[in-house]
């Protein structure tokens, strides 16, 4: 009886845990998971049912050509798609264990986990260091100012901006190069302390020494956050990029490691793009 | 007559321009060259030439016309407007054009039946010297147009020259309006303040100039300086307009949030136009929609609670002109909100903030300077605002900032001293101008410092 009632109570406890991460076949961690993902924009299906697991702690670029759904795929990881009123979303995506797509998720919290940076830079109309400290500031992140200020530090010097702009904090952040402004906007998605960080053509509008700067600092990142990029360039991919996944007409054709996608694809599509054929 | 002839030259202008089209075509297939400009600009060049210099001619003619035709009477019958008066010699050669050209009579004598004489043959010479004049521009304009008229020959270039000239002077149109009325105004006010000392206008404490004659201290047939304050108006002019942005700023700015980030399409489709509706009634009716319910209802409810309030009060007035100036601050405010870049909104959202965090933190801030012109342009408006004051607040300058009681503003002394039969040069009328100065001047610097703000905080996106 009482033995009964220590199994029950085991049983109890056991699903109130934390399911173990689930794990790819090589052993991996699963940081989020795409099932059979499809969008639409009104009556027009931008994705047909994309399978996408994304790794942690690893480099996960979307490449294709444009208006193959990759950018489109990338939003809904935060659920950034809800601020369009006619799209609609099926299927799931887990964050860990939790589907980001339950009406009991809070779609606020949900971004805090999952940050976005921009195809172009969009610093606030703030001060650099009140940018970065907007995001600690709404999730009430510092105690107080001591603590505030050692988060801006912090993201500043880790978006590799510190130096840069450590005595010019109160100047408005719109000031910045384009490349310092980009960085700025990733310093300013890591001071909320997320897990994945989404990037969206992030260097699309930058020149290439700028782009070199960004590309070295999502290669350090990658310690620390789960990184999902979107990229029109192939030599980003596969300079930044552990993993590829390649988009094309809202499916996802292949996805492997980003070596193998660029020296030896399996599609015929797949190769061609790489080579230059299309898109 | 003036018509007649403009009508003839837009048919001149239109016929000009199907000929030069046809004949510059005409040109580039017999020398089988290319054309420099497009066959149309050479039809405008042409119709340009022929009707311009004409329609400037006329122009000038209508203005010069009656006022030389009066001199050369008044000179050839020197003798009989010998020694009349000002406004005789205006009724002679009234009389004497309405002879010459039909009209009402006063009464004719043979002074004006000889004067109507000669108007009628200047008349007939001056019309058919025009006649020849204009006739001969529009050939000349026409033969020279047309010859000159060849593949090479830089037509565009010429036609929009010529409306450059066009644009540059109906701008000017307004610039010169605007001067012209300031420097009425300043003349004017300087008439003013040969009367009354400047210092005593400006801060002057007491407002009763309809006593300016009734001695009130002063000497008969002098003017009394003490009597020509404007602080009390001002202080009314700045209740009511403090009352009405009061009502209208967060009335006016949250209804725009709601609208810009909050309404679903159709309901911005109907709301955004019927607060527009608002912006649309005549100021007369919000005039007695005050005086009628609202001064009433604030009378009622302030006796009620035991608060005297007089039957015209500054907060009924101002809360009216608040209601009529919301759709000034939220039409502009939204227009502005909207214009934020979506990706400030997207990044802010992107970091997990809440619609709500980001419309303070990140939206308005940056919409900030473009709502401060709302605002002062909305001030503006209420500043100027005539109908409703006379209506509910009544024309007691009183000193006061108690809003339940009655003031009066600047624009409605205005009113009220040119109403009536006045002379014109009484310190009485040219107070009027003065107070129109002052209040050109207080707008003007709100002008500026809206300007000032929105140059600072500019370029703060994009």
């Amino acid at each position: 009886m009482a033995l009964e009632m220590t199994t029950d109570t085991d049983r109890e406890m056991n699903v109130s845990l934390r399911p173990p991460a689930a794990v790819s076949a090589e052993g991996e961690t699963l940081k989020m998971r795409g099932r059979d993902v499809k969008v639409f924009y009104a009556d027009k299906q931008a994705l047909h049912g994309v399978d996408l697991d994304i790794r942690k702690n690893q480099v996960t670029a979307l490449i294709g050509p444009s208006g193959c759904g990759k950018s489109t795929f990338l939003r809904c990881l935060n659920r950034m798609n809800d601020t369009i009123d006619i799209c609609r979303v099926e299927g799931d995506i887990l964050l860990d264990n939790d589907d980001i797509y339950d009406p009991r998720i809070d779609v606020v919290e949900l971004r805090a986990r999952v940050g976005m940076v921009f195809q172009k830079p969009n610093p606030f109309p703030k001060s650099i260091f009140e940018n970065v400290a907007y995001g600690a500031r709404i999730h009430g992140l510092a105690q107080n100012k001591a603590e505030l200020e050692e988060i801006v530090a912090r993201a500043l010097q880790r978006a590799g901006l510190f130096e840069e702009v450590k005595d010019r904090l109160d100047e408005p952040g719109t000031g910045l190069s384009g490349g310092q402004q980009q960085r700025l906007c990733i310093a300013r998605a890591i001071a909320v302390s997320p897990e994945v960080i989404l990037m969206d053509e992030p260097c699309s509008a930058l020149d290439p020494i700028a782009t070199a700067k960004v590309e070295e600092l999502i290669d350090e990142l990658r310690q620390n956050y789960t990184i999902v990029i979107v990229t029109h360039s192939m030599q980003q991919a596969a300079r930044v990029s552990q993993r590829t996944a390649f988009f094309h007409l809202g499916k996802l054709v292949e996805e492997g490691l980003t070596n193998d996608i660029f020296t030896n694809p399996k599609d015929q599509r797949t190769q061609d793009y790489i080579t230059g054929r299309f898109g | 007559m003036f018509w007649t002839y403009a009508a003839l030259l837009l048919l001149v202008f239109v016929a000009a321009s199907f000929y030069g089209r046809h004949r510059a075509q005409q040109v580039a297939v017999k020398e089988l060259v290319a054309l420099h400009s497009r066959p149309g600009y050479h039809g405008g060049y042409l119709a340009i030439l022929a009707t311009l210099p004409a329609f400037v001619l006329l122009v000038a003619w209508a203005i010069v016309e009656p006022r030389l035709l009066d001199t050369m009477v008044i000179s050839a019958n020197a003798e009989v407007v010998e020694g009349l008066s000002k406004p005789e010699l205006q009724a002679f050669l009234r009389d004497a054009r309405a002879i010459a050209f039909g009209g009402i009579v006063a009464f004719a004598d043979a002074g004006k039946e000889q004067a109507a004489v000669l108007f009628s043959s200047l008349a007939a010479t001056s019309l058919y010297l025009k006649t020849a004049l204009i006739v001969m521009l529009v050939a000349g304009g026409l033969r020279y147009g047309y010859r000159s008229i060849r593949p090479t020959m830089r037509a565009r270039h010429f036609v929009e020259r010529t409306v450059m000239g066009l644009l540059i002077l109906c701008s000017a149109v307004a610039i010169f309006t605007t001067i012209g009325i300031v420097l009425s105004l300043l003349f004017e006010s300087l008439m003013f303040f040969r009367k009354i000392p400047v210092l005593d206008f400006v801060f002057g404490l007491h407002w009763s100039p309809q006593s300016a004659f009734e001695g009130a201290g002063a000497e008969l047939g002098e003017t009394n300086t003490k009597i020509f304050g404007a602080i009390p108006l001002l202080v009314g002019t700045m209740l009511i307009t403090t009352i009405a942005i009061i009502v209208a700023a967060p009335i006016g700015l949250l209804s725009a949030i709601y609208l810009s980030d909050y309404a679903s399409g159709p309901v911005r489709a109907i709301v955004k136009p019927v607060l527009e509706i608002l912006a649309g009634i005549p100021t007369v009716v919000y005039g007695f929609f005050a005086a009628l319910t609202v001064a009433p209802f604030i009378r009622g409810w302030g006796e009620s609670i035991g608060l005297s309030v007089s039957s015209e009060s500054a907060l009924a007035a101002g809360l009216v002109m608040g209601i009529m100036i919301i759709p000034f601050v939220s039409s502009l405010s939204d227009d502005v909100i909207n214009a934020v870049p979506q990706s400030l909104r997207d990044g802010s959202a992107g970091l997990g903030a809440t619609k709500s965090e980001t419309i303070r933190h990140v939206v308005l801030p940056a919409a900030l300077p473009g709502i401060v012109s709302a605002l002062i342009l909305a001030i503006s408006r209420a500043i100027g605002e005539t109908m409703i004051v006379v209506m509910a607040a009544g024309l007691a300058a009183k000193m006061t900032v108690n809003p339940l009681e009655a003031v009066t503003t600047v624009t409605v002394q205005i009113v009220t001293l040119l109403v009536g039969d006045q002379e014109f040069d009484s310190a009485k009328t040219l107070a009027a101008f003065a107070l129109g100065l002052l209040l050109f001047c207080i707008t003007l610097a709100l002008n500026i410092f809206a300007l000032r703000v929105v140059k600072k905080y500019r370029e703060q996106y994009d």
